[in-house]
């Protein structure tokens, strides 16, 4: 294998070794390393790319990982064309928040520990990227949230921020659980968990089924619904959705670089890399659009009327999410990478623009105290001005051509799930086009509503902050031009560059309908900037008036349809209290300390009959010892 | 012969010393009557053709070790020793144990089958004489053992000087007493 | 001539008196007189064994365990004689300290 691949994952690695080891000691320059190693890796994974883009698909092992039996798992290297764009998200985006952080994280405490988490996420994401194996995917799968742990809860200080970390390893746990399983059925059927042999086997999976408790079960919706289960966590869809607002207690370019631009989407990349399994089942991918759909409403409603301007961001992100699983479902796996390619960027600007802001503000993040901002901070105004339209699905921005890429898919498709999920897809277009020109709306025009010294500490931020959101708005204008459709006289160079892997299904539309649906979708886009200008510019007063009209559904949004609570209150409190009452009382006490308590006991008794013979009179182990020769003689010359 | 009424006189010579040297009552007896036993064994010596050894059993066994231990008998106080008790409570066991053991030990005795004989018969024992033999064998064969036997010694040397010296102990009662006290209470509560 | 067995005897039956005297005397230094009794009984052995084998090299053990049986002796009458300084005697069972 070439060094220039293994190059990819590795300079992250190292960085995060020497970073951690000699981090301390450097000090303040310490950033230098991570950045230097996660830029290499972004050249690596150019060259990486254009190996690909020639032609070449590379698939090697290093060596051999875990040998058990017939069981072989080794370490190896999967660099086809899904892996090249994904290396190009992670690898970008990594680079430019490495580089964000130096002015984001200035003089933060732990200055040194940011830095090599950030690497060691990087590394993770690469090999869970990279990797030709489900074991690999799984390291990455659970490096990256050990990473996401440690960079949510790094102000560990801080209770509600380690109180986040805990909540999103813990959360996420569920969905591993059933990706772990789902790996094992996996390894059962196919007896190997390599890619290459698991889906040249899957076809035959297909026709399987197993009875359980009388019902017939096909084997491979069992798998592909498993393996969802771990997208479900980790790509923060209902139910385990509730893991990621709380995550955004990070620091900001944390959020922007794991939580909405690379390791959210391992979900979608878990659904495109496998979809050899998942096009075996009907039932899974229909359940995956219409759960795409309803988490894409859902998260989309929700981010209405949240006041914090990361959390506004976060549940967008869940939104978009959901879109790229709403690809997922209907088939066009192209089109939800395309979604997270175009996505990865405009979503990490839209976060470093908040962190700007934040940075701005002073660590203020309540949209009640902004307003204003525009011309105080102009590039990051223009910059996520930019990325608000891109997200909105206004031409020509990227996110015009993946969204709408996913809503002619969705439209084409035959099953009905993919009916419901165009229709709410494109609701939800419609609201994400609100939800996020309310945020720069309020943000960004009408009055300073903060404190009087914090409009004068108000400035742009500084250089370092500021190229990564250029180079970024680059991206979020850019990335979608890859993929521009044929009807627009492109030529859709995305899909057919994905196609040896993912597949692609024909849209069978003519041109004039394929541009009747973009213009329905660019409208929907547009209604929600004119409305959210028309409530927020014109008549700042409907907001209010309308939230104290319908004050049931203002509550019920605004507490995120209380599914915290409803969890508190159905999950966490009885499992606290079996923890406490059963296992702790129960179990702990009466069982594992008796045994651990009993067994000491037991010897201690043991050792008071015996400590008898012990009494000191050496007559006594004298008579003890010619009794015991006196024995071992008669046996000898017994036996 | 003579030989075997020699044996038969010093066996049961050893035997009766030995028995009167375990029950006798003054240690002083016990130890004169070891010595007439060491006599007798030095006589076995004799009639095994190990003329060195029986003078080493003489010199070094009578002579020197006894002697020591007569030594210490007279720094202890032996009249009060003379009143006490002169065995253990379970002297019987002791005993019993002791026959049990002579018992197993003859019963064994006939299955025992000689080795190899080696080369040194006793026509060629009387040609080069018990010393020079005995010396050949001692100090080309066992001489890193032999040198380790005067380290032992040495070591004894010191050891025994060290262990006698009379130690200074300002607090001699007290440090003497409390082991004693505590040694009672937990007689008290076994 | 005297067979090797009856030596064997005879020291099978020095080394009971040894035994015997070691666990019912209660005078330590008797004790240690009773560990000698079973020395010799052993060094009567290996001569005998050595006499009648026409081997040297049980007497080069008969004389190594003399050897070690006198540093023996100084070394347990040393004990017996710091005992005695410590505890106005030399029986065993008074000495208990070291009892469980």
């Amino acid at each position: 294998m070439s060094i220039s691949i293994l190059a990819i994952p590795f300079l992250p690695l190292i960085a995060f070794v020497l970073t951690l080891l000699f981090g301390r000691q450097i000090g303040t320059k310490v950033h230098w390393l991570p950045i230097a190693a996660v830029l290499g890796s972004f050249c690596c994974a150019l060259v990486a790319f254009c190996r690909v883009q020639s032609g070449e698909i590379i698939n090697a092992d290093l060596y051999t990982w875990i040998q058990s039996g017939s069981f072989r798992v080794s370490v190896g290297f999967l660099v086809d064309q899904l892996t090249a764009v994904m290396l190009i998200v992670v690898t970008s985006v990594s680079s430019l928040v490495h580089i964000y952080s130096v002015g984001y994280m200035k003089g933060e405490e732990g200055y040194y520990r940011f830095f090599a988490y950030l690497s060691l996420f990087t590394f993770s994401m690469l090999m869970l990227v990279m990797g030709n194996n489900f074991m690999q995917l799984f390291f990455g799968w659970e490096a990256v949230g050990l990473s996401s742990y440690l960079l949510i809860g790094f102000y560990f200080n801080k209770k509600s921020a380690s109180d986040a970390g805990k909540k999103a390893f813990i959360v996420n746990r569920f969905g591993d659980f059933g990706f772990l399983l789902g790996m094992f059925l996996v390894y059962t059927q196919c007896g190997s968990l390599h890619y290459s042999e698991v889906f040249a086997k899957a076809p035959q999976i297909g026709a399987l089924t197993f009875s359980f408790l009388g019902m017939d079960i096909h084997v491979a919706t069992l798998i592909a619904m498993l393996l969802f289960c771990g997208a479900i966590g980790k790509s923060a869809q209902i139910p385990l959705h509730v893991w990621l607002p709380d995550a955004m207690e990070g620091p900001t370019p944390v959020s922007a670089l794991i939580h909405a631009a690379t390791m959210v989407t391992a979900g979608v990349f878990l659904v495109a890399r496998c979809n050899p399994i998942f096009a075996l089942s009907t039932f899974t991918l229909n359940f995956i659009a219409i759960l795409g759909a309803v988490t894409a409403l859902f998260a989309a409603t929700i981010a209405l009327v949240q006041t914090d301007i990361k959390r506004v961001v976060a549940y967008s992100t869940v939104s978009q999410l959901a879109y790229m699983f709403i690809a997922c479902g209907v088939g066009a796996y192209a089109a939800g990478i395309f979604h997270l390619f175009t996505h990865a960027f405009f979503k990490a600007l839209l976060f470093l623009g908040c962190g700007s802001i934040i940075l701005g503000m002073h660590h203020e993040q309540d949209l009640k105290y902004m307003g204003g901002l525009k011309k105080f901070m102009p590039v990051t105004y223009i910059t996520f001005l930019l990325a608000s339209l891109s997200i909105s699905g206004i031409p020509p921005f990227a996110g015009f051509f993946s969204k709408d890429e996913i809503l002619l898919m969705a439209f084409c498709s035959d099953s009905f799930a993919g009916k419901v999920a165009y229709i709410t897809g494109l609701l939800v277009a419609f609201l994400t086009a609100f939800y996020s020109f309310r945020l720069l709306f309020l943000v960004f025009h009408g009055d300073f509503r903060g404190t009087e010294e914090q409009r004068h500490h108000l400035r742009e931020s500084s250089p370092v902050v500021l190229v990564p959101l250029c180079l970024l708005a680059v991206g979020a204008i850019g990335s979608g031009w890859f993929g521009i459709p044929e009807a627009l006289g492109g030529s859709n160079h995305w899909a057919h560059f994905l196609n040896p892997v993912l597949g692609h299904p024909q849209a069978h539309v003519a041109h004039s309908t394929e541009l009747v649906l973009m213009l329905v979708s660019v409208l929907a886009g547009a209604g929600g900037i004119a409305l959210a200008w028309f409530m927020y510019r014109l008549r700042p007063q409907l907001a209010p008036d309308l939230a104290a009209r319908y004050p049931a559904l203002y509550r019920l949004l605004h507490n995120k349809y209380y599914v915290d609570e409803l969890y508190q209150k159905y999950i966490v409190e009885p499992a606290l209290w079996v923890a406490r009452n059963v296992l702790l009382k129960g179990v702990d006490t009466r069982w594992i300390e008796g045994v651990v308590n009993g067994v000491p006991a037991c010897l201690g008794l043991f050792a008071q009959v015996l400590r008898g013979l012990q009494d000191g009179v050496v007559s006594h182990y004298l008579a003890w010892m010619g009794g015991g020769a006196l024995v071992l003689i008669v046996l000898i010359l017994v036996g | 012969m003579f030989t075997t009424f020699f044996f038969w006189y010093c066996a049961l010579v050893i035997l009766g010393c030995g028995l009167l040297a375990i029950s006798l009552r003054n240690p002083v007896h016990s130890v004169l009557s070891v010595l007439v036993l060491f006599f007798h064994l030095a006589g076995l010596y004799l009639l095994l053709q190990a003329e060195f050894l029986a003078a080493v059993q003489v010199i070094v066994y009578a002579g020197a070790i006894l002697v020591l231990y007569l030594f210490v008998l007279f720094l202890i106080n032996l009249k009060e020793e003379l009143k006490l008790d002169a065995f253990v409570p379970g002297v019987k066991l002791g005993r019993g144990i002791a026959v049990g053991l002579f018992v197993l030990l003859l019963w064994a005795l006939p299955s025992f089958t000689a080795g190899q004989h080696g080369q040194w018969t006793s026509k060629l024992i009387e040609e080069n004489g018990h010393v020079q033999t005995l010396g050949l064998e001692i100090f080309t064969q066992y001489l890193l053992p032999f040198e380790i036997a005067g380290v032992i010694l040495l070591m004894a040397l010191i050891g025994g000087l060290v262990l006698a010296a009379k130690i200074d102990r300002p607090a001699d009662n007290k440090t003497a007493s409390v082991p004693e006290a505590s040694g009672q209470q937990m007689e008290k509560h076994p | 001539m005297i067979s090797l067995h009856w030596y064997m005897g005879l020291a099978a039956a020095l080394f009971c008196i040894g035994v015997c005297g070691f666990l019912t005397r209660r005078n330590f230094i008797m004790m240690l007189l009773s560990a000698e009794l079973m020395l010799n009984a052993v060094n009567l052995n290996l001569v005998a064994m050595s006499h009648y084998l026409e081997s040297l090299r049980g007497q080069a053990f008969t004389f190594f365990i003399i050897t070690v049986a006198a540093a023996e002796a100084a070394v347990g009458l040393g004990i017996a004689i710091a005992l005695y300084q410590h505890r106005r005697n030399v029986h065993t069972d008074s000495f208990t300290e070291l009892k469980g």
